[in-house]
């Protein structure tokens, strides 16, 4: 087989057919990528944290650090389980392992690349694909709430109550908006399958500039760019990850649902955050940023988007998202929780419902001739613009100055500061400037007293 | 032709799809029994949870894919999640009362149960006792998203409309009766909250605590400002305000001196 007769997409067809040894190895790479992205990513986000608050960070166990993640995993093993007493038992050693096989479970429908060739058997590099697979991540994902939701029940005590509830209102708030991001790609890809949706972003028309054809990006990062926006927010959402890391918020709850937890249940809490950071840095680049295909400059090698070389590019879009969840936490603080509900539910919902509207419209105008295109979008245009010029709005009334401000003020207020914030002389203190003879010295006298 | 499609394929049981079926039909069942008879309500919608992930699997073995997806989203993502929100907001420690209060009910409740399963699965056993499974493929021909959309948006847009209009009718109507109306003049903003606060005749500091200043602890012992005066601020209203007398503030004479 040579890797040119390759058919580069797999499509559904080519999923279950694999003997059961290679669905093994599948599996068992997507198991080792989560944990291995888990040791990892926390020691990529201690690092870059570090960086840009002007310190090393880890650095002392392995080289760079990298094992630091490790020792700190073997430390927490070997800590005292503690188990609260008011705990309701069962419960409570179930949440963190329900948070764990739901975030890795995501990862099973991820497509890490093209039709390879393992052991002489062509199959695709991704452990399964369903017509459904997108509805597959959204599932696992709202499954995922439960572990936090019953971990902090389940602790029989307040803040992880309170943390868990918060969770549940979040995750739930923050799925709607998500699914609705989702729902423009299914409406452009035309699938739900994550494979078909990598494929229906390979195609981009062919833009001539200067007599060189350039592949416009088929992106839907690009072409669906508020969708992609939408998507990656409902997204740090989902994760907990700051600013958003409202359940867990340090300040205000000690560390949320997972208060009670210690030693190995704890370790598998922050597994699942972190799994659940890189899988969803994996899905939003699979169905925003082209999945395994390379970006414009390499694709104009031949090779790029076949062989293993993709599962290269897929790693390079997951680790750059990564990067990102870590830049904001290092950037932004956390927000207050009305404030975080009401972005989600009066900014990005209604902003995805009318994006959404707007993007079946422009489809379904997609085959009328140049005319009734310009006419069906031009008329919606002019009048919205229209509208905005002509609402009417009120004058707001001139601000009075400062000062104004301040001579209003009634008799006995509380006495303010000057405006101009100097510090007037103290009249108690008059200053007192000694009178001196001025210093008379003639050159070459005797010394005198100066 | 897809996994989920290969699966059951028209009449005939696969291996797969029979294993899967005895593995979660009984843990549907426990499921389903844990519900009815767990003390603890959050356990109760926990079981019920189980359930339902065993249904949703059940739909995506019998070709219905996203139907068994929507069934997780929707059912057990959503809905028992909104259950568990509520109970938890009751309470972890509100367990159902073991008293009966209708003498009986218990033992009536079970016999009626079982013979009204017995009379469905009877039923439904009598009707469907061998025909044959067909039109599966048919209505899977474009894809079981495609065909779901296909009917939901010709044949039964109507209902689906009204439905949806009727959610949302329940949805506003309990938002209206939740909602609290304000008027705007109710509402304070940080800007006015700190006008009222350094308006005259409000102190803007903080009190001072009972007792500083002042001879004794008590709380009905008013503070001393720093030109000597005493607050009545510091103490609370409804404690009349007590200056110790020279007697009181005198040694007693423990100190052995």
């Amino acid at each position: 087989m040579s890797p040119s007769i390759l058919a580069q997409d797999p499509t559904l067809a080519d999923f279950g057919q694999d003997p059961w040894w290679l669905v093994l190895i599948k599996v068992v790479f997507a198991f080792a990528f989560a944990v291995l992205a888990t040791l990892l990513g926390v020691w990529f986000e201690r690092r870059v944290v570090g960086y840009m608050q002007v310190r090393p960070g880890p650095n002392q166990v392995g080289p760079l650090g990298l094992l630091q993640t490790l020792a700190d995993g073997l430390k927490m093993a070997f800590k005292e389980d503690i188990l609260p007493k008011a705990a309701d038992k069962v419960v409570y050693f179930f949440a963190p392992t329900i948070s764990v096989i739901c975030a890795v479970t995501a990862l099973s429908v991820v497509p890490f690349g093209p039709m390879v060739s393992i052991f002489g058997h062509h199959t695709p590099l991704q452990v399964t694909d369903v017509p459904v697979a997108v509805l597959l991540l959204l599932a696992c994902s709202s499954m995922g709430v439960y572990g936090s939701v019953l971990g902090g029940w389940a602790s029989g005590s307040t803040y992880p109550l309170l943390g868990g509830l918060r969770s549940s209102a979040q995750m739930i708030s923050y799925e709607v908006t998500m699914g609705l991001s989702i729902v423009a790609v299914f409406m452009t890809a035309g699938t739900m399958s994550t494979s078909g949706i990598v494929a229906a972003q390979g195609d981009g028309t062919q833009l001539t500039i200067f007599g060189q054809p350039i592949p416009a990006p088929g992106w839907y990062a690009i072409l669906l760019l508020p969708s992609f926006i939408i998507f990656f927010i409902a997204t740090v959402g989902e994760t907990n990850r700051a600013p958003f890391d409202l359940p867990e918020a340090e300040s205000e709850l000690v560390a949320g649902f997972m208060t009670e937890y210690s030693s190995l249940k704890f370790a598998l809490f922050m597994l699942s955050e972190y799994v659940a950071m890189v899988t969803m840095s994996a899905v939003t680049t699979t169905l925003f940023l082209g999945g395994w295909r390379a970006p414009w400059p390499i694709t104009l090698w031949e090779g790029a988007n076949s062989g293993w070389w993709p599962m290269l590019w897929f790693f390079g879009k997951v680790i750059t998202l990564v990067f990102v969840f870590v830049w904001l936490r290092g950037t932004l603080p956390r927000l207050r929780y009305d404030q975080f509900m009401r972005l989600g539910w009066k900014v990005l919902l209604p902003i995805n419902l009318v994006w959404i509207l707007v993007l079946s419209g422009l489809r379904s105008i997609e085959d009328w001739d140049t005319r009734g295109k310009v006419i069906a979008v031009g008329i919606p245009a002019g009048i919205l613009l229209l509208a905005t010029l002509f609402w009417p709005n009120r004058r707001p009334q001139p601000k009075p100055t400062p000062q104004e401000q301040v001579d209003s003020r009634p008799h006995g207020s509380f006495p303010l500061p000057p405006m101009d914030l100097q510090v007037p002389p103290s009249p108690r203190i008059r200053r007192v400037v000694a009178e001196r003879e001025p210093a008379n010295i003639v050159a070459g006298s005797d010394s005198r007293e100066v | 032709m897809t996994t989920s499609t290969v699966l059951a394929a028209a009449g005939a049981v696969s291996g797969g799809e029979e294993v899967t079926f005895w593995i979660l039909g009984p843990l549907a069942l426990i499921g389903a029994i844990g519900m009815v008879a767990a003390r603890n309500a959050v356990h109760s919608a926990l079981w019920l949870v189980l359930t339902m992930l065993c249904l949703g699997v059940f739909y995506v073995l019998q070709a219905g894919p996203f139907i068994g997806m929507v069934q997780i989203i929707v059912y057990t993502g959503a809905i028992m999640m909104l259950f568990l929100f509520v109970l938890m907001l009751v309470g972890r420690d509100s367990t159902d009362s073991l008293i009966e209060t209708l003498r009986g009910q218990r033992v009536a409740a079970i016999v009626l149960g079982l013979g009204f399963a017995g009379l469905v699965g009877g039923a439904l056993y009598r009707a469907v006792e061998g025909t044959t499974a067909v039109g599966l493929e048919q209505a899977n021909a474009e894809g079981n998203v495609q065909g779901i959309a296909r009917l939901l948006f010709t044949k039964y847009v109507f209902a689906f409309e009204l439905t949806s209009a009727l959610l949302i009718t329940a949805a506003v109507g309990a938002m209206v009766l939740a909602h609290i109306e304000r008027r705007k003049r109710d509402k304070v903003d940080q800007v006015s909250t700190m006008r009222a606060r350094f308006a005259p005749g409000n102190y803007p500091g903080p009190k001072p605590g009972p007792g500083v200043w002042a001879t004794s602890s008590s709380v009905a012992t008013p503070a001393r400002l720093p030109d000597g005066r005493l607050t009545e601020q510091s103490t609370p209203a409804i404690l009349p305000v007590r200056e110790l007398t020279a007697q009181e503030t005198t040694l007693k004479g423990t100190d052995q001196r």
